[in-house]
């Protein structure tokens, strides 16, 4: 049994969530600092890939870097660089798949945050940056995790965007999504199955380090 | 050692325009909550902007709308004790108070350690702050201010969060904190005894306005204003119909005084329920008691004047001992001139 698509779809997953866990944040923080307004239109357009069908984020993906559109044609011409059917042009597909997560649970995180903390922090000589990652991150770290791991079970599981950029070529662009669909359709029953093991395995024990990590990080949250 | 504050800020329909001026000694925001007194400290502090003013400690200019200069919270060195203490949760007390050195690049242990000891904090040196009591919390965030080095420190509403027995106890720690710093100190308050106890100057507070300031003895003797006269505690207050220029009647309770002067645009009287008492002389009234509350150590005695009908009570407190001895159901009451407060319009 080939397994080069779980290798794909995990780093697949780990890249795409690393890259959200910054994004995340960082539109989280600071939106949660803008206008009401602008925050409920951004909030909006931040949260739409999660009810887009993934079909539809697929399409505007080829859209953008189809090698006849606008930032494709750019890329080839400067980079020599052609993005859709390669392993990694799936990173964009589940990256904008799974960044609602990633930013909707970080906002929900920082917006539990005491801001008393923040200010007493600055007031005694605190940078900014010193109090976001050592003070508000420590504090928010539960909901940041969690987000963390639903975002990567989530880019784990990404089928519709991936299948349209990144197509289906075995031990190219093949994960673990793509093929059971592959073996499905090629009547592949028993190979099918054990992908289908394989994915219940992993997501099983995602949520079970969801569980774990929920009770050990449990000790901050009792405060008077 | 010194702050010089002159600030406005609109919030909705709630305009602040405060201007205060004060050397080496502590000063008190009194008021309601919502008058902005904590508002006044988060602009002090440089959590709040003000749309106007100039805030300056010891000719150092944190904020003038005019200049242009807005220094940044970090810049200010500007201590400021909050009402739930924000300790960080992730950090042991230890770790807390070292964090107030940062800016000067840390501390040695041997420095730690005596700040710690000075506010009893060693042995709770490896305790996060939900381990450790309320009363210790306090000193951790007071250490972690103080080890900071600022210029002015400015407690909001410091007791508020902690059970009554501990305020006490506090309350003592905070006072010789505030002895040993010896730079100005702002307190912001709702509480009378605590102000008066802890402050050198009081300035009262209403709808983001200080409508009286002075020394606390100044301030608690002749309040001038109803918002004054009740924050510092005074209960009865009336208002004033001026008969001629030695007569006047307070209209809630239908009594008529006569004082040697009366204040041109005295609109409400004021009285101390402590400062009435038995006895004959000038502005003596025949009362009725209408109600008598048992306090811990005092009673509060409901009066009204006996031969009115539609007139409201007010209240006199004397010691236990001294109504056990007086107790009747008319009593004679003696108001003397200097315990009236007139009070503005």
């Amino acid at each position: 049994m080939d397994l080069y698509p779980l290798w794909n779809s995990i780093r697949i997953a780990l890249i795409s969530t690393v890259i959200v866990f910054f994004l995340g944040i960082l539109a989280a923080y600071y939106i949660a600092k803008t206008p009401r307004i602008i925050k409920g239109i951004l909030d909006v357009i931040l949260t739409l890939p999660l009810v887009l069908p993934p079909t539809v984020v697929g399409y505007l993906l080829l859209r953008i870097f189809g090698p006849r559109r606008f930032v494709g044609a750019w890329l080839f011409e400067q980079f020599d660089l052609k993005v859709p059917m390669t392993w990694w042009s799936a990173i964009f597909a589940t990256t904008v798949v799974i960044f609602p997560l990633m930013y909707r649970t970080a906002r929900g995180a920082f917006e539990s945050f005491d801001e008393t903390l923040a200010y007493s922090g600055r007031s005694i000589g605190l940078s900014n940056p010193f109090i976001f990652w050592r003070i508000r991150m420590p504090y928010c770290k539960q909901g940041i995790l969690a987000g963390c791991v639903l975002s990567f079970a989530r880019a784990l599981g990404e089928y519709g965007a991936t299948s349209m950029i990144a197509g289906y070529t075995p031990g190219k662009t093949a994960t673990i999504s793509t093929t059971v669909y592959q073996l499905w359709r090629t009547n592949d029953d028993a190979l099918a199955l054990k992908w289908v093991g394989i994915n219940l395995m992993i997501s099983f024990i995602v949520l079970l380090a969801i569980n774990l990590l929920e009770k050990k990080e449990g000790r901050f949250v009792a405060r008077s | 050692m010194s702050l010089v504050l002159d600030i406005e800020k609109q919030l909705g329909n709630f305009h602040l325009k405060t201007a205060v001026k004060c050397g080496n000694e502590v000063l008190s925001l009194l008021g309601a909550s919502g008058c902005g007194k904590s508002m006044t400290l988060k602009c002090i502090a440089g959590i709040e902007k003000p749309d106007r003013g100039r805030i300056v400690v010891d000719g150092n200019v944190l904020f003038d709308s005019e200049q242009g200069i807005n220094l940044s919270v970090q810049k200010r060195h500007v201590g400021m004790l909050f009402q739930n203490y924000a300790l960080f949760p992730n950090m042991t007390v230890a770790t807390n108070i070292r964090m107030g050195t940062r800016r000067e690049g840390g501390c040695d242990e041997a420095t730690l350690r005596s700040v710690m000891e000075r506010f009893g904090l060693l042995e709770a040196a490896d305790l996060y702050p939900h381990q450790i009591s309320g009363g210790q919390q306090q000193r951790t965030a007071l250490a972690r201010i103080l080890i900071s080095k600022p210029d002015i420190l400015l407690l909001d509403e410091p007791f508020s969060a902690l059970d009554s027995h501990l305020r006490f106890r506090m309350e003592e720690e905070v006072r010789s904190v505030i002895r040993s710093f010896g730079k100005t100190v702002v307190l912001v308050s709702h509480n009378r005894d605590e102000v008066f106890r802890l402050s050198d100057q009081v300035a009262i507070m209403q709808d983001g306005k200080i409508d009286r300031i002075g020394k606390k003895t100044e301030v608690f003797r002749d309040p001038q204003t109803v918002n004054a006269a009740t924050l510092t505690g005074c209960k009865n207050i009336s208002p004033v119909k001026i008969l001629d220029a030695h007569h006047f009647l307070a209209t809630d309770w239908g009594l008529t005084f006569c004082v040697s002067a009366i204040p041109e645009d005295a609109g409400y009287v004021g009285i101390r329920m402590h400062f009435i008492c038995p006895g004959e002389g000038e502005n003596t009234f025949a009362c009725s008691v209408t109600e008598e509350i048992e306090n811990p150590f005092s009673y509060t005695v409901m009066l009204k004047k006996s031969d009115k009908e539609h007139v409201r009570s007010f209240g006199w407190e004397l010691d236990k001992e001294a109504w056990k001895e007086f107790r009747k159901k008319d009593v004679i009451v003696h108001i003397p001139e200097t315990s009236l407060h007139f009070l503005k319009k």
